[in-house]
């Protein structure tokens, strides 16, 4: 098999893995909600992995952008327009946004430097909701809406129902993976692999590194924000909680676990962590020494994450 | 390296994947396991066991446990044994707690959700249950809503609504201490609603607000707070603050001798809490919603035995909510003769806990129009050390659920059923 | 409104010389290993928790004395069997790796001394105020305020008068050649980790007699002490210390007008410094690339 084939073939494995899941998943035990959040994690951490993975600079952060995209959207259709699409496209704008502004004061920085101040960032959006009671609805969270369902005029999408909102994410999961592509395949994203490769040098070639950093958070920014959209409607539900630096850890080590060298890499380290905390949670109270061990024992064993194992044996 | 030196690590390298890859079977087999579980009457609890509420939470899990326990004892409900499936909801991540709840219904098949000891996680457990159409008896979260303006047909609440707390505790208040009141007050549906509660009821009584502060949730330095509130110069600081919370603002407080120049007070105070401080920090007047003290009351003594006998710790309210919300599901069943939730929940209307289960001197019930449990409130003193280990409250009035609690048509609570 | 304000100011002392102890050791491990320890607020619990088991044997006292060193003995393990491995790599790794030991950590203290809030008693010479006027002004406090300056008066003794010092303060400017120079890496980042969990240790003891003993005692505390580094300047341990009271002091003070800021002030000064001078008040240029 050519080298070509064989990704052409893992690529529709995977597809055809993801389309079939509300199918399989009740035969292993799980869930359809389960897969859903997946995918959404996935989403978040693919998202950091452009930045992390292919530009080489570490947010510890992302959860703040995460939870504006979740917040975005549930306000706006609970305060102003009851329309699933429109209160994405709302949450994503939020998002964004804020990431351009956050990503202006802090691309000048570099290493643990730049994500202790991506953590201090995402900390103050965090109080924001967290503080702000009469609109975010504070520490209860916003409740008091729901998904709508989607009138395109010849059809209606009923988003309530568990597995329609599966394919609606799968959807979108699928746009942006390949949107993430693209850019990463353009020479932009040459750029950015260049940079993350040797900064050093990128900068003597003359390419502005400073811009090319800020333009890959932003991106990595606008894609969190849409996964962070689309938990808040898994849920209907969304809190500060979705803000915090935990789960901006959670992103990362998603992404590592599954391989930050490897686009795919975070669907499989989500697939993997999402499903063991939901099932380590349901057996002991202790799940969080469970996680953490998982934690350091990835990063002592298994820093190249799964893909990179793999590929690794497949070079050999 | 020598060869061996490699072929060490390529051994461990292979050793270690097996590793992994047991893991990950370990992980999908007892799914399996689990989707097909013997023939059984599930009851899911999805309440925090990690984070801020983790003491209050496994509280009240053993409650249910104890009732599970007692219930199969008994010949289980309808003549199955009764299962408890218990879920961490988290302290605080609705989200979780939805995942959760969702799970509990969809995946594990429960006909019983309690939970949780978080209002809002109580909130948007009820809107999964209600969805769903699954009886949730609310066991610790206390806010207002829970059986006022978000009630559900389906939803039965065990503790108080703040509104009730603040009834039972105002008048002994301003008798004793005086009208001018300070808040500290913690900022969540919870702290709102209870400050609204006390304000409305202080107010009826000719008592007045000088000031208030609303703390988040985990505020470790209150000292900023007492500042004010003494600069203020009010007759009562009144504490609404909860758990950790609690302990930190009565902690520091004392260190600052306020107790010495203000009356310290507050409407809700928990066992958990007061066994968290040094005896010198356990001071103020507050109401209990269930004291194990209760040396006249039917079936007490027993119920301090057999929760001494998991914890080693006396019973506190927290025990008493698990306990009575698990067996309310199996009088539930019985009353209705089916697992049908609108004929349990019709069931459950009026019904009076029988003493075995209700533990103190009036029997509660679960009031018709809203679903909340009308029940006996214990207010009075903090106290270093009583005479009993643990005995860390003097009750000195027991106030009746009747006269306490607001009357329906002030909860907002309006009950539609299916069809 | 004066006096208020004084109250505050004082206040936010207080607080800051807690963020500032926080915030030294954090700085200490981040300077010379480049590592983020995302689980000092875990060493601060434990830390506490010795010092409660500890005082039924030793009183507060003896616990204030030994709890912190055997936290720094745990410190020292933890560097020497985990940490240790990552040096050189992406700081990535550490941060992982802290993360996850956070979540241990947790969970352990959880599991051994239980969920709910243990009683930790002060000794009753320090529990009263000392004026009534000044009520604020109790002898904890004051305690606290004055053992933290011993603490941070000690630290600059031991890295400005002894050979350790010596070696911690070349290291975190140049670790290469102090290793070139015959110095065991491997010894200096060891002790000077449990230098570290150390000052996590005892701000541990004293942080059990002002709050709420429970599992989670430490992670509030661990973002402003993160803020307190960044707004000092990375590298700089006395801009560390301006850092931590400077925020502590602004919290005291926001919080008599807008008490809802709180949090948010600390964010602001840093967002300020951040855009005027980014490598903090004290910050060292050049530690940015």
């Amino acid at each position: 098999m050519t080298e070509r084939t064989q990704k052409a073939a893992v690529l529709a494995a995977i597809w055809i893995v993801l389309l079939a899941a509300p199918s399989w998943l009740p035969a292993v035990g799980g869930y359809t909600d389960l897969g859903t959040r997946i995918l959404v994690m996935a989403l978040a951490s693919m998202a950091l992995n452009f930045l992390l993975g292919f530009t080489g600079v570490l947010s510890f952060g992302h959860a703040a952008y995460f939870g504006l995209g979740a917040y975005g959207t549930a306000m706006t259709i609970k305060y102003l327009v009851p329309s699933t699409l429109l209160g994405m496209l709302v949450g994503v704008i939020v998002g964004t946004l804020a990431a351009m502004v956050i990503g202006a004061l802090i691309a000048r920085l570099r290493g643990v430097y730049f994500a202790m101040v991506t953590i201090a960032f995402g900390q103050v959006f965090y109080f924001i909701t967290f503080r702000w009671n009469d609109v975010t609805g504070g520490d209860d969270g916003l409740t008091g809406w729901q998904r709508v369902p989607i009138d395109l005029g010849f059809a209606r999408i009923d988003l309530s129902n568990g597995d329609v909102y599966f394919y609606f994410v799968l959807l979108f999961f699928a746009l942006a993976t390949a949107a993430m592509a693209l850019i990463l395949r353009s020479p932009f994203g040459r750029t950015l692999l260049a940079i993350r490769e040797n900064e050093r040098r990128a900068r003597f070639l003359g390419i502005p590194v400073e811009r090319h950093i800020w333009l890959s958070f932003v991106v990595s920014c606008f894609f969190v924000s849409l996964a962070g959209c689309l938990n808040a409607l898994l849920d209907n539900f969304t809190d500060p909680r979705a803000l915090r630096w935990d789960m901006s850890g959670n992103f990362v080590i998603m992404a590592v676990l599954g391989g930050m060298r490897s686009f795919w890499g975070p669907l499989i380290g989500a697939a993997i962590f999402v499903a063991l905390q939901d099932f380590v949670s349901s057996r002991t109270e202790n799940w969080m020494s469970i996680i953490g061990l998982v934690f350091v024992l990835i990063v002592l064993f298994f820093p190249r994450g799964i893909l990179g194992i793999l590929r690794r044996r497949s070079a050999q | 390296m020598s060869n061996d030196v490699i072929a060490a690590s390529i051994r461990r390298r292979t050793l270690l994947k097996g590793a992994a890859a047991a893991g990950i079977l370990q992980v999908s087999a007892p799914f399996i396991r689990r989707a097909s579980a013997a023939d059984t009457v599930k009851i899911g609890l999805c309440n925090p066991l990690t984070g801020t509420y983790a003491a209050v939470g496994k509280n009240e899990m053993i409650g249910c446990q104890l009732a599970v326990e007692q219930i199969n004892a008994k010949g289980g409900i309808l003549g199955k044994q009764a299962e408890l499936l218990v879920e961490d909801s988290t302290s605080g991540d609705a989200g979780t707690a939805v995942q959760k709840a969702r799970k509990l219904i969809e995946r594990d098949g429960i006909s019983f959700l309690l939970g949780n000891v978080n209002s809002a996680l109580s909130l948007a457990m009820a809107q999964v249950a209600f969805e769903k159409n699954i009886l949730l008896i609310v066991t610790g979260g206390h806010t207002d809503a829970v059986t006022g303006q978000s009630c559900h047909w389906n939803v039965f609440r065990i503790c108080n609504t703040t509104q009730t707390e603040a009834n039972a505790v105002a008048g002994p208040l301003i008798k004793s201490m005086g009208k001018k009141w300070y808040y500290i007050t913690p900022d969540y549906a919870f702290g709102h609603t209870l400050q609204a509660g006390l304000e409305k009821a202080c107010g009826k009584l000719g008592g007045e607000k000088v000031g208030a502060d609303l703390t988040p949730l985990g505020t470790t330095d209150f000292s900023s707070y007492l500042i004010k509130a003494q600069a203020a110069n009010p007759d009562i600081i009144i504490f609404l603050t909860q758990g950790d919370d609690m302990i930190n603002a009565l902690k520091q407080a004392v260190q600052f001798g306020l107790d010495k120049r203000v009356h310290l007070a507050g409407a809700q105070q928990e066992l958990e809490a007061l066994e968290g401080l040094p005896p010198e920090a356990r001071i103020g007047n507050w109401v209990f919603e269930w004291y194990w003290n209760q040396p006249d009351v039917p079936h007490v003594a027993e119920f301090v035995d057999a929760i001494k006998k998991k914890t080693g710790r006396v019973p506190t309210a927290r025990n008493w909510f698990g306990f009575a919300a698990t067996w309310s599901c199996a009088l539930a069943a019985q009353a209705a003769g089916a697992l049908d939730s609108v004929k349990m929940a019709k069931a459950l209307e009026n019904m009076k806990l029988p003493p075995e289960v209700a533990l103190m001197p009036d029997q509660p019930f679960f009031r018709a129009g809203d679903h909340q449990l009308i029940n006996d409130l214990y207010v009075g003193n903090a106290q270093a050390q009583g005479k009993a280990e643990d005995d860390f409250f003097n009750v000195t009035e027991v106030v009746k659920g009747t006269d306490a609690a607001p009357p329906v048509e002030d909860t907002g609570c309006k009950l539609t059923w299916p069809a | 409104m004066t006096q208020l304000i004084l109250f505050s100011v004082f206040n936010g002392l207080v607080v800051g010389a807690f963020y500032a102890l926080m915030a030294l050791g954090l700085s200490l491990i981040l300077n010379l290993s480049g590592v983020i320890n995302f689980a000092h607020g875990g060493f601060l619990a434990i830390g506490a928790y010795i010092a409660y088991s500890l005082s039924p044997y030793l009183g507060f006292w003896g616990g204030l004395v030994v709890a912190p060193f055997l936290t720094a003995v745990l410190g020292l393990i933890v560097e020497r069997l985990l940490i240790r491995r990552l040096y050189g790599r992406d700081p990535l790794y550490s941060l992982l790796l802290t993360f996850g030991l956070a979540y241990i950590f947790e969970d352990l203290t959880r599991l051994i001394w239980g969920a709910q809030s243990v009683p930790y008693q002060v000794p009753a010479i320090l529990t009263s105020p000392l004026s009534t006027q000044f009520f604020f002004l109790t002898g904890y406090r004051v305690f606290m305020v004055a053992l933290v300056a011993v603490a941070v008066i000690g630290l600059f003794l031991i890295l400005n008068r002894t050979r350790l010092g010596l070696r911690i303060r070349a290291g975190t400017r140049d670790l290469e050649t102090v290793s070139a120079l015959g110095v065991n890496v491997h010894v200096l980042r060891n002790l000077n980790f449990g230098l570290g969990i150390y000052l996590a240790g005892l701000a541990g003891v004293l942080a059990a007699g002002q709050l709420g003993l429970q599992p989670t005692i430490g992670t509030s505390l661990i973002m402003p002490s993160f803020v307190a580094i960044i707004v000092g300047g990375l590298g700089s341990l006395p801009g560390t210390l301006l850092g931590g009271l400077l925020i502590g002091v602004a919290q005291g003070v926001v919080t008599i007008k807008y008490p809802s800021a709180t949090e948010a002030i600390m964010y602001v000064i840093m967002a300020v410094v951040l855009l005027v001078r980014p490598r903090g008040l004290l910050g060292e240029e050049g530690r940015l690339h």
